[in-house]
């Protein structure tokens, strides 16, 4: 049987990371499931937590007034979802959609919080791979925005 | 007479007659034309990657890769998105138009070097028409390459291409096929997000893969970027550029690129050929 721990370990996220800090991110975790047409999270409700895709596809979406929502991007297994745990306001931005059955590690953000600031060495690898998460989707939201199939 | 039908089969600056034989809507505003010709003697073989000089009488000539099969000797395949008045024209061909036909012209995938390794086929909009008889040539020699991996990019649902038959790759054998768009409506249950989001989704084993890349020269520039982040080597990576091509063949300058003429030594490139370029803001 998997444990907690291992999924994480061997979590592309989390890839490379010493046991310890593993360790110390399972204490915060737990298998959770997403029925499929769920919201997971809303925008303007509280962040407190992250999720490691195991399975299935998380549509974010983008509310309008009067309007159908509009996806943004969509996470599958692998990706992660979720990083406005990290900063204030604490508040989710997108709403957050279950296109399928997701299965899901999702890690307490208040518990990593304080963890984080107990131990600025963990606390350093989160920042990071966030910042490498941060980066990558920004540039694929430029790219986005650039929208280069239109006739021109 | 006979003499005659040589003399315009061997001269690339001559076209020749060629019939429209099906016009089918892929998306609102492309269409694909197969061609067939009007004489005997010309039989239509091509590389995968190739282009012609498509000639709308009274109209104009355009440069349109070749989208079909090349297998098939007995036709010309182009898919052909309307965006101005000659390519308007072009699309707007009935069955028994005739088309004047020049080439195949240039440099195409290097789909022979590629045996053996595994094909990454990484596409944006209509730049899956000029790498679909790349795929179709890897499909029906199965054996010979490894696996094969389609990603595939388009603007939303309605602008994706050859949906039917994206469908029927992902079907074959150590074949993944990765579709996303940029904006997806509420009915579309795939991916949405750039092509360059599909790469982690894709299992590439870079040292052993060929990439060959084709859409907006702004997309091949952060998909060669991506595949770069995975592991692939410069050298592994293939273009299909686009320039103003006129007369196909070298001679008149105007798809000048650099030291190269896309018409004559691309369009494909290898990507470490033209890297510099692709940095330059003027060209």
């Amino acid at each position: 049987m998997e444990t907690l721990e291992r999924i994480i370990a061997e979590h592309p996220f989390f890839a490379g990371l010493e046991s310890y800090y593993t360790g110390l991110l399972t204490g915060c975790a737990v298998n959770i499931r997403f029925a499929p047409k769920t919201y997971i999270f809303k925008e303007g409700e509280e962040a407190n937590e992250f999720y490691l895709i195991r399975s299935g596809r998380v549509a974010l979406e983008i509310f309008t007034p009067q309007h159908n929502p509009i996806v943004v991007e969509t996470l599958d297994e692998g990706d992660i979802l979720g990083w406005s745990w990290l900063l204030p306001p604490y508040l989710w931005k997108f709403h957050a959609y279950a296109a399928q059955d997701v299965r899901a590690i999702a890690l307490d953000g208040k518990c990593l919080r304080t963890k984080c600031e107990q131990n600025h060495d963990l606390g350093y690898e989160v920042l990071k791979r966030f910042a490498q998460i941060m980066e990558r989707r920004l540039e694929a939201t430029r790219l986005q925005l650039l929208d280069i199939y239109a006739a021109k | 007479m006979m003499n005659m039908a040589r003399a315009i089969a061997t001269d690339p600056m001559l076209p020749r007659p060629y019939s429209v034989r099906e016009v089918a809507k892929e998306t609102p505003d492309t269409f694909t034309l197969r061609l067939e010709p009007e004489n005997a003697i010309d039989g239509s073989p091509f590389q995968p990657g190739q282009f012609s000089m498509l000639w709308v009488f009274g109209v104009g000539e355009l440069p349109i890769s070749i989208s079909g099969d090349p297998a098939l000797h007995d036709r010309l395949v182009y898919t052909v998105r309307s965006v101005g008045q000659a390519t308007h024209s072009l699309v707007n061909r009935r069955v028994g138009d005739g088309v004047g036909v020049r080439g195949p012209f240039g440099a195409g995938w290097p789909a022979e070097a590629a045996r053996g390794r595994d094909v990454i086929v990484v596409a944006g909009g209509i730049g899956l028409a000029p790498l679909r008889p790349l795929i179709y040539q890897v499909l029906q020699n199965r054996k010979d390459y490894g696996r094969l991996v389609i990603l595939y990019g388009g603007r939303s649902p309605r602008d994706l291409l050859y949906r039917k038959e994206l469908a029927a790759w992902a079907r074959n054998r150590d074949t993944q096929v990765l579709v996303t768009v940029d904006y997806g409506g509420l009915a579309w249950r795939g991916h949405v997000g750039v092509v360059t989001t599909l790469f982690k989704y894709s299992r590439l084993q870079p040292a052993n893969s060929v990439a060959m890349v084709c859409g907006p020269e702004i997309m091949m520039r952060f998909v060669t970027r991506g595949l770069e982040t995975q592991g692939l080597s410069r050298d592994d990576i293939y273009l299909s550029m686009e320039r103003n091509m006129k007369c196909a063949v070298g001679f008149c300058g105007h798809c000048q690129y650099g030291p190269h003429f896309i018409c004559k030594d691309g369009p494909v490139f290898r990507y470490e050929q033209i890297r510099k370029l692709l940095e330059k803001y003027e060209l």
